[in-house]
């Protein structure tokens, strides 16, 4: 196989880690009040990203460095072309990473109550904006001979881009809830699979509406009808296992449906990296988009050597941490008040 | 203001506000890490009550770090699309290495860190504070490689049918001589600033202490801070000798590298044979209006003695660079102007002055820290308190003035082109930036990132105050074995 096409199957393989892991991750964030009512219930669900929610992120940092190492022209088209909502997200993930390190700082309601806010819109914003971005992968975007994108914001709001944004909001609305139902005791538990229940039918009629339609409109191969019934089976079981109870089985089928997804969105685009919907000559290819044979030979090595090694620490991190967290679980507040300032 | 401006304002900002906070997280991370070695080792409790202290601050932190970060890895496709075209398959291979190498090791190992007080041994736990600081270092390394490629490309050639940079030769760019030297000063620099960080906060503390509770030994917080006081000074002195060793091995590379850039950093308009170090300039800097500056102090020779080792040696003025390299990379446009090979001189002059001075006082301030706690003293002088405080954020202000006269030295080139390197391995900075992407667009990202970072940077400032203000805590004894293990409150929850 030639190399560049390793890269983009390596490329989909990051992708599918950070979807995975962050998923659950802004499904946490979104989930926050629902599953909370009390300060204490909403730190039992915080706390079971605390310790590796900051590792799953580097997931999207590391898919973005490999693609500007093995696809200097896509990473260049796509960041400029995707400039204000990819905006958005940075925005939202800044103020994230923020507000979930400094909302028990300060044992204060209001303190609390404002970066609680941030931590849900934060989860909520990129949630629906990945799906947007990557529906316009698989429509394809106009693009000029020079591969620059030639349209506006409204070119990247079409109805199937949106309707993508609601697949990846309702895959990590399941997920997120799926995750707290196997991570929390109590009555966060309880309430984390009621809803569960509720999402996983609708995100298994929304996601296969939107696959159907990208693979009817878009694929260009038939092959993709596999990783599209694998993802359909994977949803399908997620919320047959949440009706069992059977939280663990359950995460397992959303995850492989979140890797189905990614297959069937990479593939489908394939040997194209960007289609260009205006005209076929000017899409980004694996080819003509991809660093030199050189330059992908030495970041195989790389990622041959480390991808494991990073797999078997943060497996071990996930070890670690693997016990469920209640309420009981939570430490009085030990962090310090406003009133000596 | 058009696209291109803008698109250098933003990246400046961003840069620099990240920058402000990088340096004390490679730093602070290690002298956490040694203080934990410390109790691990000695037991002494002084030590645990500093690492967790100066954890906090470290924490609070990185979380801003974190965020501020975020954003260059998106940036190069956002507003300099072009210039992520030409370099890619060059520039990108340190950034993945670093997002593989060092990212996953820092916040995998963080949250092991910061969660994994009670639920790992002592020698782990100790081995994951080690892992993160490794990695931040790992990490300050290949965005020091990128970086250099910019300053001086090597292990690459110019493809003329894809009109774009390729690499050639990996291992000539991770040992970029620029590299080699950019890297220990950007380290020593991350020291110091630590180091004071330490130091000032533990003066503070120690003078506090003294004044509320006398200076006997029962005063067990005064001994704990000065402890921490004299750590810092170390610390800051060793980092002090660092910087001024790799800052000469730097000058004389950059000299031979990138002459244009020290020339302006000694706003030396014509050849000299010695040149003289000047210390301070009036005139139109401003305006790069080279007859107008007059040298009011000079050191003689210096100049010649930091560009060559010789304090006799000529050193080639601006005006004359500015010939030379007309002559090899052009002397106009193709809307024939002509193109301007001097930076700002104004920028490159006095930030390279205020680097230098603001790092010298700390440097100065760190043998009267040493000097004040000699033989068991402690002092309990008000100016000194507040001598320490004000003291903190000099290097913060130090090594932001350093990246800014690197960068901004560096113009009119985005990729500055390399003397004894192939002449087509080269990138104006205003052929780098997005086609695709509007004036209107870059504004508004600009806008939103400086007051999303302002808003975010003042409870930073809010956070670290009031924990500096807090003092060490002090250790409770462990709780009662009795309770029933499962049922045991985390260490540490969000």
């Amino acid at each position: 196989m030639e190399l560049a096409t390793v890269w983009f199957i390596l490329i989909a393989v990051l992708w599918t880690g950070y979807l995975v892991l962050e998923g659950f991750d802004f499904g946490v964030g979104m989930l926050m009040p629902v599953v909370g009512k009390t300060n204490t219930e909403r730190r039992v669900a915080l706390n079971t990203i605390g310790p590796v929610w900051d590792g799953n992120e580097v997931w999207l940092l590391t898919a973005g460095g490999a693609t500007f190492a093995a696809f200097p022209e896509w990473y260049a088209t796509m960041f400029s072309g995707f400039y204000l909502p990819l905006l958005l997200i940075l925005v939202a993930l800044i103020v994230r990473a923020v507000a979930i390190e400094y909302r028990a700082k300060i044992n204060d309601p209001t303190w609390r109550k404002n970066w609680d806010r941030a931590i849900i819109i934060t989860a909520w914003v990129p949630s629906i904006l990945w799906g947007v971005a990557f529906a316009n992968l698989v429509r394809g975007v106009p693009l000029d001979e020079d591969h620059e994108f030639i349209g506006n914001l409204f070119t990247l709001l079409s109805p199937f881009a949106l309707l993508g944004g609601a697949v990846t909001l309702l895959l990590f609305l399941t997920h997120g809830s799926i995750f707290l139902a196997l991570k929390t005791d109590g009555i966060v538990r309880e309430r984390a699979e009621a809803l569960a229940k509720r999402f996983a039918p609708i995100s298994l009629v929304v996601a296969a509406v939107w696959a159907i339609w990208a693979q009817l409109a878009y694929s260009e191969v038939v092959w993709t009808w596999v990783p599209l019934a694998i993802a359909a089976a994977g949803l399908a079981l997620a919320w047959w296992f949440s009706l069992q109870g059977r939280f663990g089985k359950a995460f397992t089928a959303n995850a492989v449906a979140i890797a189905g997804a990614v297959v069937l969105i990479f593939g489908s685009m394939f040997p194209d990296v960007m289609p260009a919907s205006n005209d076929a000559a000017n899409s980004l290819t694996v080819d003509n988009a991809s660093s030199t044979d050189y330059t992908l030979t030495v970041m195989t090595w790389v990622a041959c050597f480390l991808l494991p090694v990073i797999l078997l620490y943060q497996g071990w991190t996930y070890w670690v941490f693997r016990k469920r967290i209640s309420v009981k679980h939570i430490p009085e507040h030990n962090e310090l008040t406003f009133s000596k300032d | 203001m058009e696209a291109l401006d803008l698109a250098r304002w933003q990246f400046g900002i961003t840069t620099v506000y990240h920058f402000m906070l990088v340096p004390l997280t490679i730093g602070l991370s290690t002298l956490v890490a040694i203080m934990q070695t410390a109790w691990v080792r000695t037991g002494n409790e002084k030590w645990l009550r500093l690492t967790k202290f100066y954890g906090k601050l470290l924490l609070i932190n990185f979380a801003l770090g974190v965020a501020t970060g975020i954003v260059q890895e998106f940036q190069f496709g956002m507003n300099w699309s072009n210039y992520s075209r030409f370099v890619g398959d060059v520039f990108g291979a340190p950034l993945a290495m670093e997002a593989l190498a060092a990212f996953f090791l820092e916040s995998t190992f963080l949250g092991l860190w910061i969660f994994g007080w009670d639920r790992l041994s002592k020698k782990v736990h100790l081995a994951t504070v080690w892992a993160f600081s490794i990695g931040s270092l790992l990490s300050a390394y290949f965005i020091l490689a990128a970086n250099s490629w910019m300053q001086h490309p090597v292990g690459a050639i110019y493809n003329e049918e894809t009109g774009r940079a390729e690499m050639t030769d990996i291992w000539a760019v991770l040992t970029n001589n620029t590299t080699l030297v950019a890297f220990p000063h950007v380290i020593a620099t991350a020291f110091l600033v630590a180091g004071t960080f330490v130091a000032g906060i533990g003066v503070w503390w120690m003078v506090k202490s003294v004044r509320a509770k006398g200076d006997g030994p029962e005063n067990t917080d005064a001994r704990m801070y000065r402890t921490a006081a004299r750590f810092g000074a170390v610390v800051m002195l060793i980092a002090g000798v660092g910087l001024l060793v790799t800052g000469d091995l730097q000058a004389k590379l950059m000299f031979k590298q990138q002459p244009i850039k020290m020339a302006a950093a000694e706003g030396l308009m014509n050849t000299e044979q010695p040149a003289a170090f000047s210390l301070f300039a009036i005139g139109n800097l401003a305006g790069n209006d080279p007859e107008s500056v007059k040298h009011v102090l000079e050191i003689p020779g210096l100049t010649s003695y930091l560009a060559t080792g010789d304090w006799d040696a000529p050193v080639t003025g601006i005006n004359q660079l500015q010939e030379i390299y007309s002559e090899r990379y052009g002397a106009t446009t193709a809307d024939g102007e002509t193109i301007e090979y001097r930076p700002n001189l104004l920028v490159t002059y006095w930030s390279f002055r205020l680097m230098i001075g603001l790092a010298a006082f700390s440097a100065a301030l760190a043998l009267a820290i040493l000097w004040v706690t000699r033989k068991k003293r402690v002092s309990d002088a008000l100016w000194f308190k507040r001598l320490a405080l004000v003291s903190i954020p000099m290097p913060f202000f130090a090594s932001a003035f350093g990246w800014i006269f690197t960068e901004m030295g560096r113009q009119p080139f985005v990729v500055a082109p390399n003397p004894t390197g192939s002449d087509q391995i080269l990138m104006m900075t205003m052929f780098g930036n997005s086609a695709s992407v509007s004036a209107g667009e870059v504004l508004t990202s600009m806008i939103t990132f400086t007051v999303v970072y302002g808003v975010l940077g003042v409870f930073w400032f809010r956070l670290q105050k009031r924990y500096t203000s807090e003092g060490a805590p002090v250790i409770a004894p462990p709780p009662d074995d009795t309770d029933d293990e499962a049922g045991k409150p985390m260490s540490f929850a969000y």
